[in-house]
């Protein structure tokens, strides 16, 4: 289907506004410190062909979103997604989930330690994606300080195990506990607050808590950090640094499996409904006998459990860790994670965990580009897709004849 | 008694930038209720762009004042441009989404233009070229304030004096106030709102221009990230001062600027963002509404 | 007095007054609903009737007054200093003017909701999920399923509350409520939006309620058909003072009231 003549138009002059627009920043290069100032032409003609095309893409899909709106609102249920269905049937989803448990447990002698250590560094965001998938995914709070938990996670690992010589196994339950503490502490005060308020604050104390550990060197030691924490032991065997991974490995995939299970669960409990109805619409969820209060601060502790815990592990598998670790930038990782796989769902955080950690580890030549693209995937899946990769699938019920028995899926 | 002056001024220095780029946060949030992740970014746009055609027009020879007058020129228009189409792709498709989604989106623009500028340009912190003169009159005051401060003050206070007279007196100015009073109404009164919202980005990006090119003559230097820290605090200062409240962003703006001028002068300049972030901590949760705000409770 | 009896009210206001800044959205307010009675608040735009609910409901702290229940076979309780969800857990449930379902929700999960504060698992339930906590979800669903027929949206019991048309999600919103198991309904505009047969439907609904679940009913309501064919009393309301109250021949007759409504069309 060919463009009309006015959409032609159109593109052209956005595609002429654009190259107006970037002229400065991306055809000039000026070195004051050498005094010297570079003409890149070429990128004024990149500028200019890619957003002719790139408004036609744009226009095309607006205008989807707006025919899908109409639809909804005109009363037509949506299709169930093509992979849902396929999942639901039992003759797919078993051999589907054989082969991934196959394949999961032959990973690590299949790859390198090297990509071993990817894979964990994604389990863990997996971890803490599902973690803040309660708080902003169920209950709707826009938490962008999600870090400063994963840092006292961390932290109370490292400095505990300095100076306590407690180990990781110790450590382990501490640090989810501590993660509950603070989710509640920091929680307290932010009950009143809206949305874009709520996000604020919670990224103030973020950053506040990541300050502190830098300038307090009498207590985090500072900017330096600390270094040799031992890596988790089994029955005081003596792993070299190959098994060691292969063990954290194995540990974390526990872990995830855990996590998928606890949260699993509490989304379909009492308290997880509570939640959504909190995300939906908090005054008609206190209108219906909900606690706000007590609702979102189960949220926010609850949450930061798993961000402390993934702290832990983190700690015990990098061996060092510094405030550097800990800044606003890992809690837009996470929400990313959370915003792009779909807020609520399970297999939608570690789809996005995935996909966002394992990408641009195998994309290596744009490595360059990670963040931007992260800034073109959080606008462009907000304006597009809210509701993200996979969307949101509820819980049905299935009824005999009225009245009578009910059976649940 | 020199130093208290020294450190008097320079808050109000500090205070001065930050509302300019306050500014823009409060005139957004008043009319759309967004919380513009971005701003801090056309800020720190309006600040490259000046560099760049002052680094241009320097190489050139021209005339000091005369760069400095067209670079800020150019860095006004580019920052409107830029606020402009940020408002078009990111936040005008999202008008009558949830506000977490705005947000979220506001957040991707931040980032998208933070990098965009640093694989441009550079990540280095690139000297900005002196071009504010010496003034004579300032030269037995010089160890309390410095020519490029009596810029800026001069300027915030015409800034905010255009501002105050463009909303209080022109029609464009009354159609911003119906808008964020009530968006609805307004258009039902025949309001263009769109546009109105469009002019509220290009004036609040402009002043915040304005900021960054003024700040660039007085530091010295600007890179890729500048854009972050002032933004954050720039909008701590309008949240200060009660958001949506123009006299508010610079009254919280002031606030702000003596306190970490006078704390890093007196006490110690260690944990001087700190400041920033347990201000906004506080005051969003004990008076959310800030000194000159009113408190707005929600329809039920 | 209902009957002749010497009831006692089961809600009671007492000089409500709500100050917003400088205006004075409701002036020493005083109503009573007994009982087993349908009452409707009536009373031009602006009257301040959903303001009442409001404070009611905890939503707002009002400025002066008393709000009073006595649920039937419990003690007199004082609303005043009550969050919203605590007043729903005493047994006043209510509707919102604009809907206010969970759209991403489905209907029986609306419901469900409803439930919540008679329900009693926390997070050791949900995770460790024991025998007791496995009943009382069972429970849950059967109940919740129960209202739904009640109110006659079982074909739509899986489905998004959002997209359930306009009528059905009027009708949710009142299913959720009951769901709270209320010894009082407070519905807000529960017609609003309604065509006539839709309008005669609800109409049969609300007596039901009042009758068969032993739920007494206060609603507000600009539809004066419905409202002259419901209810047992009304009381009209403007500018935050209650300026008339009555059986609905009454409330007809008022020169008070007329003057109110005064270029108002009220098609009774």
């Amino acid at each position: 289907m060919l463009p009309s003549l006015a959409e032609i138009k159109k593109s052209l002059l956005t595609s002429i506004w654009f190259m107006f627009l970037t002229f400065p920043v991306m055809v000039i290069r000026v070195n004051t410190i050498y005094k010297t100032v570079e003409w890149r032409w070429w990128n004024l003609f990149f500028v200019g062909i890619g957003s002719f095309f790139l408004s036609f893409l744009w226009r095309y899909l607006i205008k989807r979103k707006e025919t899908g709106q109409k639809k909804v609102q005109s009363g037509s249920a949506p299709r169930k997604p093509l992979l849902q269905s396929a999942l639901d049937k039992p003759q797919i989803f078993i051999p589907a989930l054989i082969v991934l448990a196959v394949f999961t447990i032959a990973f690590p002698f299949l790859f390198s330690m090297y990509q071993t250590n990817i894979m964990v560094n994604a389990l863990i965001y997996i971890v803490i994606g599902l973690g803040l998938n309660i708080v902003v995914g169920l209950a709707g709070l826009l938490d962008l300080g999600y870090v400063a938990f994963y840092a006292v996670g961390a932290y109370s690992y490292a400095l505990l195990n300095y100076h306590f010589g407690i180990g990781f196994w110790t450590a382990l339950p501490i640090g989810a506990g501590l993660g509950f503490l603070f989710g509640i502490l920091l929680g307290f005060p932010v009950l009143r607050l809206r949305g874009d308020y709520l996000a604020i604050v919670t990224l103030g104390f973020g950053e506040i808590i990541r300050l502190i550990l830098e300038n307090w060197n009498e207590f985090s030691f500072g900017p330096s950090g600390i270094a040799n924490i031992p890596r988790p032991g089994f029955f005081g065997i003596d792993f070299s640094l190959h098994q060691s991974i292969i063990f954290i490995y194995f540990m974390m995939i526990g872990l995830v499996i855990f996590t998928i299970f606890v949260v699993n669960r509490l989304q379909d409990s009492r308290i997880g409904r509570a939640w959504i109805a909190l995300r939906e619409d908090e005054i008609a969820c206190q209108a219906m006998g909900i606690d706000k209060t007590k609702t979102k601060l189960t949220a926010f502790a609850l949450g930061a459990t798993w961000a402390g815990m993934g702290g832990v592990v983190f700690a015990a598998k990098t061996t060092f860790i510094n405030p550097a670790s800990f800044t606003i930038w890992e809690s837009i990782i996470i929400l990313c994670i959370v915003v792009l796989g779909g807020m609520g769902s399970i297999v939608g955080v570690i789809t996005g965990a995935l996909t966002l950690i394992l990408l641009p580890e195998y994309l290596r030549a744009f490595s360059e580009y990670r963040t931007l693209l992260f800034g073109v995937i959080l606008v462009g899946m907000m304006v597009f897709r809210p509701g993200g990769i996979i969307s949101t699938v509820r819980r049905t019920y299935q009824f005999e004849a009225p009245g009578n028995k009910n059976e649940k899926r | 008694m020199d130093y208290f002056l020294e450190l008097l001024l320079g808050g109000l220095t500090r205070g001065s930038i930050y509302a300019l780029i306050a500014l823009g946060y409060t005139m957004v949030y008043g009319i759309i209720q967004l919380i513009n992740f971005a701003h801090g970014e056309i800020y720190m746009i309006g600040a490259f762009t000046a560099l760049i055609v002052a680094g241009v027009l320097t190489l050139l020879g021209w005339n000091h004042v005369a760069i400095l007058v067209i670079a800020s020129l150019v860095a006004v228009i580019y920052s409107s441009a830029y606020g402009f189409t940020v408002e078009k792709l990111a936040y005008k498709p999202l008008r009558h989404a949830p506000r977490l989604s705005a947000l979220i989106s506001a957040i991707g623009m931040s980032l998208f233009l933070q990098n965009y500028v640093l694989l441009a340009q550079t990540s280095d912190f690139l000297p900005f070229p002196s071009l504010i003169p010496e003034f004579k009159f300032l030269i037995p005051y010089a160890h309390i304030i410095r020519s490029s401060e009596v810029v800026i003050l001069v300027t915030t206070t015409a800034v905010m004096i255009l501002l105050t007279l463009m909303i209080k007196f022109t029609r464009i100015g009354k159609a911003m106030r119906a808008t964020a009073q009530d968006r609805d109404m307004a258009m039902l009164v025949g309001v263009d709102v769109n546009r109105v919202i469009s002019v509220t980005f290009i004036v609040g990006s402009a002043t915040a221009a304005i900021g960054g090119v003024l700040i660039a003559s007085h530091i010295g230097q600007i890179n890729f990230y500048i854009g972050f820290i002032a933004g954050i605090k720039a909008f701590v200062a309008a949240v200060l001062g009660g958001i949506g409240s123009i006299p508010g962003a610079v009254l919280g703006s002031l606030v702000l600027g003596w306190t970490e001028s006078f704390f890093t002068g007196y006490v110690s300049s260690d944990y001087e963002d700190v400041f920033a972030f347990l201000f906004l901590v506080f005051i969003l949760i004990f008076r959310p509404s800030g000194i000159l705000g009113r408190s707005e409770t929600e329809k039920v | 007095m209902k009957n002749g009896k010497d009831t006692h009210p089961i809600l009671e206001v007492k000089n409500l007054t709500k100050d917003f800044g400088g205006l004075r959205a409701l002036d020493s307010l005083s109503l009573e609903v007994y009982p087993g009675e349908i009452v409707a608040l009536i009373g031009p735009n602006g009257a301040g009737k959903t303001t009442f609910f409001n404070c009611i409901t905890g939503m707002y702290p009002p400025t002066g007054g008393d709000m009073l229940i006595t649920p039937p076979g419990k003690k007199l309780k004082k609303l005043n200093n009550l969050k919203p969800n605590q007043v729903t857990a005493q047994g006043l449930a209510r509707t919102f003017q604009n809907i206010r379902l969970f759209p991403n929700m489905t209907v029986l999960e609306n419901v469900m909701i409803g439930r919540h504060c008679r329900m009693s698992a926390g997070i050791i339930g949900a995770v460790f999920r024991p025998q007791a906590t496995i009943a009382e979800e069972k429970q849950v669903v059967t109940d919740s399923y129960r209202i739904l027929e009640k109110i006659g949206l079982t074909n739509f019991v899986n489905e998004f509350a959002k997209n359930l048309p306009y009528g059905a999600q009027r009708r949710l919103e009142i299913a959720r409520a009951l769901a709270t198991d209320p010894f009082i309904l407070l519905l807000d505009e529960p017609a609003a939006g309604m065509n006539p047969p839709e309008t005669r439907e609800l109409d049969k609904l609300i007596v039901r309620l009042r009758d068969q679940e032993g739920v007494s009913i206060l609603l507000i309501e600009h539809d004066m058909k419905l409202v002259m064919s419901l209810s047992d009393r009304i009381v009209v309301m403007d500018y935050g003072k209650k300026i008339a109250q009555g059986t609905p021949r009454e409330i007809k007759n008022n020169p008070a009231v007329i003057k109110a409504y005064l270029g108002e069309e009220t098609d009774a």
